[in-house]
């Protein structure tokens, strides 16, 4: 008895609309927004049930609807019915493939509310396209085959929405017409599932029955579920509470944006309210700085607003001079958010390329960009067993805890009470994609905690003392390239100038600093951050630091180079080709490295990233390293 | 600490202000956190200006996003010269009412060798079009380009992300698109790069009919029904809108009462006949119509199948 199109129950809108469209106009004004995720496998029938809500809306048209039958004859998989999933999936190659392969967002409307659903994919590689849709979502709807049950892919998606923070979790017990619409068949299941949700820390979720396909408990109770008492699916999405609600009890918190500031008279801080209610005369605080002010106006292009809540995009107008820029966060003054530079975070990693511990990326976290090393992951979760593993990086689709450290404090709060200020997003500095998302826990150390010993005697002290501007001199280049050599040359040089300077290189490094650290990629970088830190302080005290180590990678020459005040890190390219390096191999070296004695060599089997823009390149097969060290101490002193 | 956090959340209980916002207001806050975050990060962003409906709401929403500046970035049109008059009118008009820079941008190839929808079919669309605006954006440098494209248009949208990323010869690719989480857009890009921005992603039409009504947008009177000059062809109602128009053997104009749901170059552009004058009955008819809105342009139908995701990767808006 195939429930044909014409009997199935159409949710109906129609009748104000066409009686008096200026109340229906009025109601519709008033609707709120429910943002929700559908996750399922390939095969729990979820782009058909989507298909399915946006037909019983009426948000199909005739023009689609014949393209729909005309397709679903054609290449469809429910024989002569409409396959509703052909609405759904989107691009070409997935057509073919008859898989659901991004995130897509759909719109319906009902009497109450309006709904813009993430359509997720369930296969296993696509785990970030399911936190990307979930990252939005006011509630998830997890999808279940009735024939199957709970399988590991429900497991994995229920985990993931938990710990994306989404609260409202709908359990639909899918394709209940393939068991006869067995009450049995479907209390196992939310039985199974209920010790499931309880081991991960779901607390509550919302079990029902239905068929996507043929309509059952979607806009109406079904007759063939008369032992089920909840609602229609429809219906429990238009009553549940939405998340802006629960944002505006919190205490006040707005990132600012951009700085509004179109002549003199006019000074107006511009960004999205996180969380809270603000009016004018409300005392405030920006952070970090602390500084205090009072709001004189919550201005729109509609006028002052006398109060603003969680979710509006305004400009506020302070009645001080004080400083505001993009990145900071207007808080409430009597209860403003933590500031800090270390944290426990937990980390979805989302790019083809693993995490490299230690390698700096960009952290952005409402408005502030910072830059942020990750520490070898804790553990890793198992989404599919839920156990933890021991991991040092983290692969495409891993889910792992690790330690964040930001290279200057950020304003946050834990991700649990707030999406804005306690989600981030991780930045390769390189390729500029986005490599993993993030949410903080908890900070290790409070920033203001950190006691930094003031200085009486300061860097710029220590340097008119020694009567000169100190700097770093960053030789990098391949092994033999020559870099010891010229660097040796020009400390010569400048001590002959009467200039105080020091050289570090791999061998007074090596054997003491850092003689816990082998040839690995984290252990080089982490070779590199400390020699970039001893720098730093030998720079502090008024040196000229000379650095001669091949540091093949451009991510960490760029962490040293911002440890730096700016002009003070002058990058020197020994460029030397590999050809000419390898011929003549000073040390021995690459003949042992193509003999493959040596493994992780740069130049061999470990690449080199030339710089860019280096402030001063030294092409050895032109220059004497005579001529060039005379070149280095010219640049350097004038 | 903990004393101070519950005695927050009594005041904030007593005080009772929490309010739903509507799904207007929840929009229109996204899409100008959205253009914010633009002129935050980008060095030298346009917003592109077809004057269409979509463009209207997209325009109001930056004058509202930097209010009380002038939205800090110039309009940019790529023209075909096809553009029902109406159209050219009410551009000049906002243009001057915004306080912003209006560029116009036609592809000289096109000027030159008369590209015109009569003669040339989907030619007319790639060289104006998809050619010119790959044109101006090189010409003028821009690296963030606003555009006006909603998911709910068309099955390829549904799937593109608010920041879309263009390669240095302006590709779409499909299935290398960054994850966009929460509100955290990553602006960062290589010199040759581009950005296509569409901060009304996620409105329906409706959404954007009811905005325009709420907040008195300026539309193209197009859009409201009138007696007009048209003749049918090809299943289509066109409207003869300037002596350009080729009238074939036989073809008279005849005078109907039409307007359009959709606006572009107006050869190619199907009207519908309606009586609706005003807006609550464009909206009337749009909600108890039952073809969709892009049925009345062309442009969709040629290629067949995946025809606007074929386009939109050889950078086509």
């Amino acid at each position: 008895m195939a429930t044909t199109l014409d009997t199935a129950p159409i949710y109906q809108t129609d009748a104000l609309i066409a009686e008096d469209i200026d109340a229906y106009l009025e109601s519709h004004q008033h609707k709120s927004l429910l943002r929700f995720i559908t996750c399922g496998s390939v095969d729990d029938g979820k782009s058909t049930l989507i298909g399915r809500l946006l037909y019983d809306s009426k948000m199909i048209f005739e023009d689609q609807l014949a393209a729909l039958e005309a397709d679903s004859k054609r290449v469809g998989t429910q024989g002569q019915e409409i396959d509703f999933a052909l609405l759904v999936d989107g691009l070409a190659a997935e057509r073919e493939q008859g898989i659901t392969i991004d995130v897509a967002y759909r719109f319906f409307t009902t009497e109450k509310r309006k709904f813009i659903v993430a359509d997720t994919p369930g296969h296993e590689q696509y785990t970030r396209n399911m936190v990307t849709g979930a990252s939005t979502a006011d509630l998830a709807v997890i999808l279940i085959d009735a024939r199957k049950g709970v399988l590991t892919q429900t497991r994995r998606h229920s985990f993931l929405a938990h710990l994306i923070g989404i609260r409202n979790i709908v359990l639909a017990v899918n394709k209940m017409d393939l068991v006869d619409y067995s009450q049995k068949v479907f209390d196992d299941i939310v039985a199974d599932y209920r010790i499931f949700a309880d081991s991960i820390g779901i607390q509550a979720f919302t079990a029902m029955p239905i068929s996507g396909f043929k309509g059952d408990n979607i806009t109406a109770l079904s007759p063939n579920t008369p032992w089920y008492q909840g609602k229609p699916l429809i219906q429990h999405l238009e009553e549940v509470e939405v998340d802006n609600i629960a944002d505006q009890a919190k205490p006040f918190r707005m990132a600012v944006q951009w700085v509004n500031r179109p002549n003199l008279d006019f000074r107006g801080f511009s960004g999205q309210i996180a969380s809270g209610v603000i009016k004018p005369g409300d005392v405030v605080r920006v952070l970090p700085s602390g500084k205090t002010s009072t709001v004189s106006r919550i201005v729109t292009l509609d006028g002052d607003l006398a109060e603003a809540v969680a979710g509006q995009s305004v400009t506020i107008c302070l009645a001080d001079e004080i400083d505001c820029s993009r990145g900071d966060v207007l808080a409430i003054a009597d209860h403003p958010p933590q500031v800090a530079d270390q944290f426990e975070a937990s980390i979805v990693w989302m790019s083809d390329e693993h995490l490299i511990p230690g390698r700096p990326y960009w952290l952005k976290l409402g408005t502030q960009m910072v830059s942020a090393t990750i520490q070898p992951p804790k553990y890793q979760v198992n989404v599919n067993t839920m156990e933890h593993l021991a991991a040092r990086t983290l692969e495409l689709n891993g889910i792992g805890v690790a330690v964040v450290s930001t290279d200057k404090p950020i304003v946050f709060e834990p991700y649990d009470q707030s999406r804005t200020l306690g989600g981030f997003i991780l930045i390769d500095r390189m390729t500029n994609a986005t490599v993993a998302a993030g949410m903080l826990h908890f900070s290790l150390r409070r920033a203001q905690n950190v006691h930094w010993q003031a200085l009486d005697v300061s860097r710029e002290a220590h340097a008119v003392m020694k009567n000169q501007t100190p700097a770093v001199l960053w030789f990098t280049g391949l092994s033999g390239a020559g870099k010891s050599t010229i660097a040796n040359l020009v400390e010569k040089k400048l001590h002959a100038l009467g200039k105080h300077t020091f050289l570090l290189d791999g061998d007074n490094v090596r054997h003491g600093l850092n003689k816990d650290l082998g040839f690995t990629e984290t252990d080089r970088i982490e070779n590199i951050r400390r020699v970039g830190e001893v720098a730093r302080l030998m720079a502090d005290a008024g040196l000229i630091v000379l650095s001669a180590f091949i540091s093949p990678f451009r991510a960490e020459r760029d962490m040293v180079r911002h440890m730096m005040p700016d002009g003070e890190f002058i990058e020197v390219h020994i460029d030397t080709p590999l050809a000419e390096a390898e011929k003549r191999d000073v040390k021995g070296l690459y003949k042992k490295a193509r003999a493959g004695e040596l493994k992780n060599f740069t130049g061999i089997d470990s690449p080199y990233e030339a710089p860019e823009n280096p402030e001063i390149r030294i092409d050895t097969t032109k220059l004497s390293p005579e001529d060039a060290a005379e070149l280095i101490v010219e640049r350097l002193l004038a | 600490m903990a004393h101070k956090l519950q005695a927050y959340a009594c005041m904030s209980k007593e005080d009772s202000m929490t309010r739903t916002l509507t799904h207007l207001e929840r929009l229109e806050a996204e899409s100008i956190h959205i253009m914010r975050e633009v002129v935050a990060e980008a060095e030298h962003p346009v917003m592109l200006y077809s004057v269409g409906k979509d463009s209207a709401v997209m325009l109001h929403l930056a004058r509202k996003a930097f209010y009380p500046s002038p939205p800090p970035f110039p309009l940019l049109h790529v023209d075909t010269t096809w553009k029902f008059r109406d159209m050219y009118a009410l551009r000049d008009r906002m243009a001057t009412e915004s306080g912003m820079e209006l560029l116009v941008y036609q592809n000289p190839e096109a000027v030159e060798k008369g590209i015109n929808p009569f003669d040339h079919g989907p030619l007319h669309t790639d060289m104006w079009k998809t050619e010119g605006l790959k044109q101006a954006l090189d010409h003028y440098g821009f690296d963030v380009a606003f555009g006006g494209a909603r998911r709910d248009e068309e099955k390829s949208r549904a799937k593109e992300r608010v920041f879309s990323f263009r390669s240095a010869n302006h590709r779409w690719d499909p299935k290398n698109q960054r994850p966009e989480l929460w509100n955290l857009y990553n602006a960062k890009k290589s010199k040759a790069e581009s950005i296509r921005c569409f901060p009304i992603s996620n409105w329906t039409e409706l959404d954007i009919w009811q905005y325009i009504h709420l907040n008195d947008i300026p539309i193209v009177p197009l859009y409201f029904a009138e007696k007009r000059p048209t003749v049918e062809r090809d299943g289509m109602l066109l409207m003869v809108d300037d002596d350009r128009f080729p009238l074939r053997d036989g073809e008279v104009p005849v005078e109907r009462s039409i307007r359009f749901r959709t606006l572009g170059c107006y050869p190619l552009t199907g009207a519908v006949e309606s009586e609706a004058k005003t807006l609550p009955e464009v909206i009337q008819e749009m909600l108890l119509t039952t073809t969709s809105e892009r049925q009345g342009r062309i442009i969709d139908k040629d290629g067949g199948d995946a025809s606007m995701e074929k386009k939109k990767q050889e950078g086509y808006f």
